[in-house]
């Protein structure tokens, strides 16, 4: 099977690549051990790459040429040379590493341990362990601002968000927000950090200067029953139009306008939506669907669901390379 | 810069900082009393229920409450008393008391409980994570007293739900001779009028022989009858039910508190987070987590998420916050959970396992209500006399 899969990809690539280098999907397949490699062009799975066990966070170095891989059973972050699609070297990476963020400066990892309650921070070029940072229970999202200068993670269990100061790897401020924070993203000028929440139903806008909050967002879906409304993902257009909601078992990504904070639409994709990824030009949003296996395209301009691509089971992180 | 960090070393620094800390910080001490009347003898002992089930959960959710309270300045300290008696049980109450303990969990018999509920009242919040006799739920409820161990009523309307759904309609009941399986099979004869299960046959369990020995010749000679979908079993300390599957007259599957099961929590339960919680609890107690522990370390949990809101740590204001809006209880079931206002009960999904697998997870779409479909499951507003609230 392994082979048909890498004798079509290798097809695919030479068939497709030749004329300009496709841009490429990762999804990590948590039930799977197993990376899932999608053609941007063709919306289609060229390969699928056997990784360590229970693959969760995914990232790739600033230079697209690494994927970094949360392993979590294997209490390992793998790294993948995406031109070999080869795992190259494992880092330390503390217990269940769940999340992770990489650093501005392309070195500092900083990785939630799910079961130990802590960050740990390596660095990639020398695998040192550079500092391990007690936080709450369960941490899970981590988002580095895009001035270096904050490390933050969430704690599922204590609901609470942890502003870690990269320069003295020292907690600077704890948020409580609602229930099981999931994720966190920053605007792309980084003066606003969007964090969900996925038991509360919520995602808190936060005002980085200030380290408030400045308003709240919940989300309602006719027909929906509330206590399924579970935001996890958050993606925002660069442009400062969007952002995009996963709501897990909802099954509907909210699309909410960036600026006002209203939520404009939803969209119905696949089963317990988890992470979203938008492509190089913006011009599709890509989410992963735990529960129903695959991967939902939403278009961009016309804010709709366009294509469902089957990749494994439990889908769970999603990057994409230019 | 902070060193890779190991339990007894974060429990140090957790102490040497709460020493000079403490003076402004918040001391939320919770009681944790467990007795466990003695079952008797049953055929089938081979798992039996660990002797500190419930005591290790409230025990974890200490760490998971003190993990966020370091950085709230929020220390919790359990005093736990496994007890042999209903005196025992009721001294060790008096003694925490004096000590001027006011929140506690408990895992008690229902009678003790009511009798604790009579000599706490006004000054203490109790969390019944024991008794799941539906008695406490619809008649003789007390202000004071919530329950994170859910009803029978809770679990057998989930197993009905789930017979609906499969079209398995008529079964074949089977009950043992205790008052817990009595109390069980009354509970899920309502469930069948709730939700369209017919009882085809319904027999009392009464052969005493060793079923090691015998069961395939007791059994299916038992279970002979016209026909039935299924088979339910009301063997609530597992005496005999573990041998009725396989071994019924016709082939059905075997279902209730044997075979499939509804419960408050097992170790097959992964989603939603819960691989961590039962890592977690792994690491703690070197063994797997049951309703029992859920029931307790949900209690514990509790209090930890009010506190952590209110930044107080008396019973009268965490027992209100217990009952607002406000308050959402993130438990590793897929939602977020709250507490009955008429009668104290935690609503949550109830799970339908095997030994070995997940099987589904109450309530099931479709099985409507007005207010939350969790309350599809157990008694309803209308149908209990309890009012704490008003």
């Amino acid at each position: 099977m392994k082979n048909i899969l890498r004798a079509t990809a290798l097809v695919a690539l030479f068939g497709l690549s030749a004329p300009a280098l496709a841009s490429l999907a990762y999804v990590s397949n948590e039930k799977d051990n197993s990376i899932s490699v999608i053609d941007i062009d063709s919306l289609e799975v060229v390969e699928t790459i056997p990784v360590g066990q229970r693959p969760r966070g995914i990232l790739l170095s600033k230079d697209h040429t690494k994927l970094y891989i949360c392993a979590s059973d294997d209490d390992t972050v793998q790294i993948m040379d995406l031109e070999t699609r080869q795992i190259v070297d494992t880092l330390p990476s503390g217990e269940d590493p769940e999340q992770f963020a990489l650093h501005p400066n392309d070195r500092w990892l900083f990785i939630a341990n799910e079961d130990d309650a802590i960050v740990t921070v390596v660095d990639v070029a020398t695998k040192e362990v550079l500092a391990q940072i007690d936080v709450g229970v369960e941490p899970e999202g981590m988002a580095v601002s895009p001035d270096g200068k904050w490390a933050v993670n969430t704690s599922e269990t204590s609901s609470m968000l942890h502003w870690i100061d990269t320069e003295s790897f020292e907690i600077k401020k704890n948020m409580v927000v609602g229930q099981r924070p999931r994720h966190v993203e920053f605007s792309q000028d980084g003066k606003i950090a969007w964090a969900s929440a996925e038991i509360g139903g919520t995602v808190h806008i936060i005002d980085v200067d200030e380290l408030e909050e400045i308003q709240t967002l919940d989300f309602k879906i006719r027909g929906v029953n509330q206590d399924k409304v579970q935001p996890v993902g958050i993606e925002l257009t660069s442009d400062g139009r969007y952002a995009f909601v996963a709501l897990g078992p909802a099954n509907h990504v909210a699309v909410v306008d960036a600026q006002s904070y209203e939520v404009l639409d939803y969209l119905l994709v696949g089963r317990r939506v988890w992470q979203l990824e938008l492509t190089e030009d913006e011009s599709q949003l890509l989410t992963t669907n735990g529960v129903s296996g695959d991967v939902s395209v939403i278009d961009v301009d016309s804010l709709k669901v366009t294509k469902s691509i089957e990749v494994g089971r439990y889908p769970w992180g999603v990057v994409v390379a230019p | 810069m902070c060193t890779p960090l190991k339990v007894p070393l974060a429990m140090l620094l957790a102490l040497w900082l709460s020493a000079p800390l403490a003076a402004f910080g918040l001391d939320i001490p919770i009681g944790y009393i467990q007795w466990v009347p003695d079952q008797g003898p049953v055929l089938s002992n081979v798992t039996p229920e660990p002797e500190d089930a419930g005591l290790r959960g409230a025990e974890l959710a200490i760490e998971d409450n003190n993990t966020t309270g370091r950085f709230l300045e929020h220390h919790y300290a359990l005093t736990s008393r496994v007890v042999d008696s209903e005196d025992q049980a009721q001294e060790a109450l008096e003694q925490m008391l004096d000590e001027g303990i006011t929140l506690f969990v408990l895992r008690v018999p229902a009678d003790t409980l009511g009798s604790m509920a009579e000599k706490t009242a006004g000054e203490a919040l109790l969390f019944n994570a024991g008794a799941k006799d539906d008695a406490l739920r619809i008649s003789t409820c007390h202000p004071h007293v919530v329950h994170t161990q859910p009803s029978y009523a809770m679990l057998t309307d989930g197993l009905a739900q789930w017979l609906n759904l499969r079209r398995w309609k008529q079964v074949f009941l089977i009950t043992g001779p205790t008052d817990s399986d009595t109390a069980w099979a009354e509970a899920f004869r309502r469930s069948t009028r709730r939700f369209g299960v017919e009882i085809v046959t319904d027999k009392p369990w009464t052969f005493d022989a060793d079923l090691r020995r015998t069961a395939s010749q007791e059994l299916p000679l038992f279970t002979q009858a016209d026909d039935y979908d299924a088979v339910v079993v009301a063997d609530v300390r597992g005496d005999f039910g573990e041998y009725v599957p396989f071994n019924t007259w016709l082939p059905r599957p075997v279902v209730g508190t044997q075979g499939m099961s509804p419960v408050a929590w097992h170790r097959v339960i992964e989603s939603w987070g819960a691989a961590q919680l039962q890592n977690r609890f792994r690491e703690l107690a070197g063994r797997h987590m049951n309703g029992n522990d859920y029931a307790a370390w949900a209690g514990v949990r509790s209090v930890g998420t009010a506190v952590t809101q209110l930044d107080a740590a008396d019973a009268g204001p965490i027992r209100d916050f217990l009952f607002s809006d406000d308050f959402q209880l993130a438990a590793f079931k897929g939602r977020k959970l709250s507490y009955r206002p008429w009668n104290g009960q935690l609503r949550q999904p109830i799970p339908l396992v095997h030994p070995q697998g997940l099987v589904a997870t109450a309530p099931f779409e479709g099985f409507l209500h007005p207010v939350t479909d969790l309350d599809s499951l157990g008694y309803d507003e209308a149908e209990s006399d309890c009012r704490i609230n008003s």
